[in-house]
């Protein structure tokens, strides 16, 4: 099954590696990882997207609260909330590619951010599947280079992680 | 008052109340030792290797119930330290090492005898900090102490750059020490405890199931209380040796792979089983899916919550330590009217007194040839059973647990999860700084004690007289016995040649070295070592070379499927 974990940890150096360094020392898979500090300066934000059993999930979650530098664990996925990551895709646009790649973009309410005589640079935002059937909906030998920032995510409504 | 770093940490030791810093110097720590040597409150004890260092602190802290301290420079320093820390680590042992590091400015641009070492023993400490700023050393150790201490207990490595230690700041060392991010739970939650109290009392065929956990958190007294409350049978992990008194009816002995046949079997039969700071390890249960039969109800008491239903799902998980949690579920007991099972009690000890008439631990002994066996049991009567006995890693070790009968905590010091060769020794410096006027015994095989036996120096520049009992069976007896069972008796490499004569060797040390090869000098060997008081003595007992450590349970076999005797083969 796939979670989604937030953590707040104390912004140290070393934090990203002590949670990466936990999750291959004891086999977990890291879909991704992000990381930010947070409007207050000492605490870091990480969201790390991952797959396991339950047991897995349960073991991952009590390790990570075991970091003595961890604040709070929180699996969002667990209720209600929202994922968003960000995806720059740089295209080819030249000829009738050029409206076309224009057309997908305003379709799924990406924007064009960059533009030259021969390419776009696409910025688009929205949870992986979106971002998924939009790189699949565009001709493949179009795509120039894309990057995309893994996922982030926030719990709807009253649930919030602060300390 | 303005200090220098250097001077800080001299501060920050004397301030813990530190006796013993177990070290050795280099480039990156002369300040450091600049200031040990300004002052005699903390004594440093100059072992020959570091990993020495660490094991001699982690066996300082094993016997006592206080944080050992280890010093070591950068580079090979650190390097050399890392098995000691993730030996202590597997332990759960509390520990503050202290590493030199190159100056900042240095950091990163491959200067002489630099590692990261804070990236290298990251997988291995509880906790570890890079210090860059002179400011922060003091709270620094601070912190390092108490993380070391509370909770689950561990390694905790401080890592100083050169330059901080000349760097000067105002001292003044913090008394509170909090932290948002590290609050661990000690209390144990009433609900839970009520739970796991109405399952005790409905059991019909209990097991009290204890490990390091009861050591760690000073429980014993409470164990024993609680267990002769209820009536239970208690077993104990190797690492729990001691937590429960051995001599005690109740007690069925170590359990695991090289448990006893009563402990194992009632551990699997069992239909509700208390588990008291033991962490399910896989040389404990073997396969979890053939631990146990159902329905059986598990109650688990631990301070660190990933220890619960990490590799067996447990039904009433109580997280806290283990003495604050015994102190409750006895006070709930006393103040109810509720008893457990009586009749049921009674079958079931019925049953637990079947199995161990088989005897398990019955071994051939012989006029001819030493056997190990009959040298510990020897050794505990001599010692009458209040020894501090460390031991290495191999047979030796598993003799040591099953037939030193130990009656007290803290008394049996040896590494069980990382399983590290080479511990014997230090762990016995350490026990005799830390217990001057008693007996110290050192259990170990001739390839074990080879790998830190140059700290018999140690020992006679710091006068420990140390009893060292080398059950010499010219094998890496372990690796022998796992290829005589299960690689076709193809002995590849486990047998050594051109072993050193261990009685001059240890003359050579300016210690007395006395080689026994008749069983009937045992005892007398055993005496005349203890009888001398004050000097570090070598026995090198030739022992059978052929004896295997039984009962065995093989890897990925249930409890059940012992092998008793050679006979079951
Ligand atoms: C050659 C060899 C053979 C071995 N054979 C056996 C064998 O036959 N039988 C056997 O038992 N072992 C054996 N071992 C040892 C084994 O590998 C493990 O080290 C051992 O079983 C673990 O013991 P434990 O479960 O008590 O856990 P420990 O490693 O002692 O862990 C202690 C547990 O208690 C918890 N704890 C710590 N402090 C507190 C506190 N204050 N309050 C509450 N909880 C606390 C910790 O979180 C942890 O979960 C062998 C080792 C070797 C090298
Ligand atoms: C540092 C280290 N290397 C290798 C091993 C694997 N090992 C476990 S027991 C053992 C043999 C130990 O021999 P000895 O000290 O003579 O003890 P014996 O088993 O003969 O009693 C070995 C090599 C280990 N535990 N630790
Ligand atoms: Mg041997």
């Amino acid at each position: 099954m796939r979670h989604v974990i937030s953590l707040l940890i104390e912004n140290e150096s070393g934090a990203l590696s002590r949670v990466s360094g936990l999750f291959s020392a004891r086999g977990y898979n890291i879909e991704s990882l992000t990381v930010a500090p947070t409007e207050d300066a000492s605490l870091s934000r990480m969201t790390i997207v991952t797959t396991g059993s339950d047991d897995i999930i349960e073991q991952i979650n009590k390790q990570l609260n075991k970091l003595v530098e961890v604040v709070k664990v929180v699996d969002i996925s667990e209720s209600a909330h929202i994922e968003r990551e960000l995806l720059l895709i740089k295209v080819r646009a030249t000829g009738k590619d050029r409206e076309e790649m224009k057309r997908m973009a305003d379709i799924f309410r990406g924007r064009i951010i960059d533009a030259t005589d021969t390419s776009y640079v696409i910025e688009m935002t929205g949870n992986q599947q979106k971002l998924d059937s939009f790189v699949a909906a565009i001709d493949r030998s179009l795509i120039l280079e894309t990057v995309r920032s893994g996922v982030v995510g926030v719990g709807r409504g009253e649930r919030v992680l602060k300390v | 008052m303005v200090l220098t770093g250097a001077e800080i940490v001299v501060r920050c030791l004397q301030e813990e109340k530190v006796e013993y810093v177990f070290g050795y110097p280099g480039g990156a720590v002369l300040f450091l030792y600049d200031e040990l040597f300004k002052q005699d409150q903390v004594r440093h004890v100059l072992v020959r290797h570091e990993q020495a260092a660490v094991h001699a602190a982690d066996g300082y802290a094993r016997c006592t119930d206080r944080v050992g301290v280890a010093l070591v420079t950068s580079g090979p320093g650190a390097t050399n330290a890392v098995t000691g820390i993730a030996t202590a680590y597997c332990d759960s042992i509390p520990l503050v090492i202290i590493s030199g590091q190159v100056p900042t400015a240095a950091i990163g641009q491959d200067a002489f005898q630099e590692v990261d070492t804070v990236g290298i023993t990251r997988p291995c400490v509880k906790h570890n900090y890079l210090v860059k700023d002179v400011r922060d050393i003091a709270s620094t150790i601070r912190k390092a102490f108490y993380l070391a201490a509370s909770g689950r207990p561990g390694p905790v490595l401080v890592d100083i750059p050169k330059d901080v230690c000349v760097q000067k700041c105002e001292f003044e060392y913090p008394r509170e020490i909090t932290m948002r991010s590290y609050n661990p739970v000690v209390k144990g939650h009433l609900g839970q405890i009520r739970k796991a109290l109405q399952l005790l009392l409905e059991a019909e065929r209990p097991m009290i199931y204890t490990g390091g956990g009861v050591i760690l958190s000073d429980a014993a007294e409470k164990l024993t209380k609680l267990a002769r409350l209820l009536g239970f049978p208690v077993t104990s992990t190797l690492m729990g040796l001691g937590g429960y008194p051995a001599s005690d009816r109740q007690f069925v002995g170590m359990l695991g792979m090289h448990g006893t046949y009563e402990a194992n079997m009632g551990m699997h039969y069992s239909d509700v089983l208390l588990a008291v700071g033991a962490r399910f390890d896989d040389r404990v249960i073997g396969d979890p899916a053939h631990f146990g039969q159902e329905p059986r109800k598990i109650i688990h008491i631990d301070i660190d919550p990933s220890s619960i239903s990490k590799r067996v799902k447990v039904d009433v998980p109580i997280v806290g330590n283990v003495a604050d949690v015994l102190d409750e579920l006895i006070r709930q007991v006393e103040s109810g009217s509720a008893r457990p099972k009586q009749e049921a009690l009674d079958t079931w000890w019925k049953q637990i007194d079947e199995w161990r008439r088989r005897e398990c631990l019955k071994y051939k002994n012989s006029d001819e040839i030493i056997k190990p066996q009959y040298v510990v049991e020897k050794l505990w009567e001599v010692t009458g059973g209040d020894a501090f006995v460390t031991s290495d890693v191999g047979q030796h070790q598993m003799w040591a647990a099953q037939y030193y009968k130990f009656e007290k905590p803290r008394r049996w010091l040896n590494s069980g999860g990382l399983g590290t060769m080479g511990v014997g020794l230090p762990y016995a410096m350490g026990a005799q700084l830390a217990h001057p006027g008693s007996p110290v015994a050192c259990i170990t095989g001739e390839a074990s004690i080879q790998m830190c036996i140059q700290e018999l120096s140690t020992c006679k520049q710091f006068r420990l007289p140390i009893k060292i009992v080398n059950l010499n069976n010219r094998y890496l007896g372990m690796v022998r016995q796992w290829q005589e069972l299960f690689h076709g008796g193809r002995y590849s490499e486990s047998y050594m040649d051109s072993l050193p004569d261990f009685a001059k060797l240890a003359e050579a040390y300016g210690h007395v070295g006395i080689r026994v090869d008749a069983p009937s000098d045992v005892e007398g060997a055993l005496q005349e070592a203890f009888k001398r008081k004050n000097e570090l003595v070598f026995l090198d007992f030739q022992v059978d070379q052929t004896e295997n450590v039984y009962p065995m349970v093989q890897g990925g076999k249930g409890l059940t499927e012992m092998i008793l005797s050679a006979e079951d083969l």
